[in-house]
C-alpha cells in the first residue's frame, strides 16, 4: 500500500515538499533528490517540519545529488537515510506506486 | 495526402491526416471538397452532424471521441440518430474522425 | 480471465497557461478515458486554478481549454476532487469553480455537478487507494 513520494524541488522555491507532507500518510516513504535535497539539511527553516514528519514517514536523500551540491552526510537531519542510485531503484520497487511532486 | 486543399480558389493548409490546420479557415465548401475526395455526396443528414460538431466545439473547445459524440447526438437529436449504426452509415470512415475533418475540427481527442 | 480494471489517479498541481502541464494532463485524461479504467481526477495546490469560471484567453493568444473540463463526465470520469485547503489558501470558494455534469446512461440519473470538495486527509487516502498516480 505504501507510496514512494519523490520531491526534487527546493523547499525554499516551491511548495512541493510542503504539499507532499500534507498528503503523505503514515508509513509512506519520501525521497529527496535534485534540489529537493536541501530539505534534508540541518538548521534550515523547514527542518522542524521534516523532523516532525519523521515520526510517521521514512525519509531518504539521494547521496550523489547531495554531494554535487557541496554537502556531506554530517549535515543531514538525523533519521534521514542517504541512498545511492541503486537504493533509489530499490525503493521504487519496494513501494507499490510513486507520486512525483514536480 | 497533400498539405493543402483547394476550396473556392483558395489553398487551405491541412495536416498529414487531412484535418484543416486552421480552424478559422473553415467554410461549408470545405466539407463538400473533402467529401468529394472521399466519393461522398453530403446530404442534409450529414450536415446535421457536421453542424452539431461545430456547435459542440464552440461550446467545449474539443472534438469529441466517437462514443462521446454518439451520446451527445442522442441527447440533442434523439436516440434514432445517437447510435453507432446511424452515424457509421453516414460517415463510414468513422463518424467522429470523418465528420470532424469535414467540420474543420482537429482530430478527435480520445480516438486512437 | 477477466480484464483487470486499474484505478488511475490524475493529480493536478499546476495553474493553467503558465506551463503546459494542465493542458497535457487534460489531454491524457481524455485519451485515457477510452480505455475503460477507473479514473479519478484530483486538483490540489495551484491545480485548483484550472477550474476557475470565466477564463478568457483571447488576449494572450492561447486556447481556453476550461470549457473542456465540463465534458469530463461525458468521457466517463465520474470522480473529480478538489482539495479544500488549496482552495481556501487561494481565497476561492466552490462557487468560483466550473461545474461538471454527469449523466448515467444506464439509469438516466443526472447529476448537475460531480466536483467534490474534500479535505487533505481524504485526498491522501484516495492517493493510497489508487493503483497508479499520474502527476502533473
Amino acid at each position: 500500500m505504501a507510496i514512494l513520494h519523490t520531491v526534487n524541488k527546493s523547499p525554499f522555491e516551491r511548495n512541493a515538499l510542503e504539499s507532499c507532507l500534507r498528503f503523505a500518510t503514515e508509513g509512506a516513504s519520501v525521497l529527496l533528490f535534485e534540489d529537493g535535497v536541501y530539505a534534508a539539511l540541518k538548521g534550515t527553516r523547514v527542518e522542524p517540519q521534516v523532523v516532525s514528519a519523521l515520526s510517521r514517514l521514512r525519509f531518504y536523500v539521494l547521496g550523489p545529488d547531495l554531494r554535487a551540491r557541496g554537502f556531506s552526510e554530517e549535515r543531514i537531519i538525523p533519521g534521514i537515510k542517504v541512498v545511492d542510485y541503486a537504493g533509489f531503484v530499490d525503493l521504487a520497487v519496494e513501494c507499490d506506486k510513486v507520486q512525483a511532486w514536480l | 495526402m497533400a498539405d493543402t486543399i483547394e476550396v473556392n480558389g483558395k489553398q487551405l493548409a491541412v495536416d498529414e491526416e487531412g484535418y484543416l490546420a486552421n480552424l478559422n479557415d473553415w467554410e461549408p465548401e470545405v466539407a463538400n471538397v473533402m467529401a468529394k475526395q472521399d466519393n461522398l455526396e453530403l446530404t442534409p443528414e450529414h450536415w446535421e452532424i457536421i453542424n452539431f460538431l461545430r456547435e459542440y466545439y464552440e461550446e467545449y473547445q474539443i472534438a469529441p471521441a466517437v462514443r462521446v459524440l454518439t451520446k451527445a447526438v442522442g441527447k440533442k437529436l434523439g436516440p434514432d440518430k445517437g447510435n453507432s449504426k446511424y452515424l457509421y452509415t453516414l460517415f463510414p470512415y468513422g463518424p467522429a474522425k470523418q465528420a470532424c475533418r469535414y467540420a474543420g475540427l482537429p482530430k478527435p481527442t480520445g480516438c486512437v | 480471465m477477466a480484464e483487470v480494471v486499474k484505478k488511475f489517479m490524475y493529480l493536478n498541481r499546476k495553474a493553467p497557461y503558465g506551463t503546459i502541464y494542465a493542458w497535457e494532463s487534460l489531454e491524457v485524461v481524455l485519451i485515457g478515458a477510452a480505455f475503460d479504467q477507473d479514473v479519478c481526477v484530483m486538483f490540489i495546490d495551484d491545480g485548483v486554478y484550472q477550474l476557475t469560471k470565466g477564463q478568457d484567453t483571447k488576449g494572450i493568444g492561447m486556447k481556453n481549454f476550461s470549457p473542456t473540463y465540463r465534458t469530463l463526465g461525458d468521457y466517463d470520469v465520474r470522480r473529480i476532487y478538489v482539495d479544500r485547503d488549496s482552495l481556501e489558501a487561494r481565497g476561492l470558494t466552490p462557487d468560483d469553480l466550473i461545474a461538471v455534469p454527469f449523466e448515467d446512461m444506464e439509469t438516466g440519473e443526472e447529476i448537475d455537478n460531480i466536483v467534490e470538495i474534500i479535505d487533505s486527509e481524504r485526498a491522501g487516502a484516495l492517493m493510497n487507494q489508487s493503483d497508479v498516480i499520474f502527476s502533473f
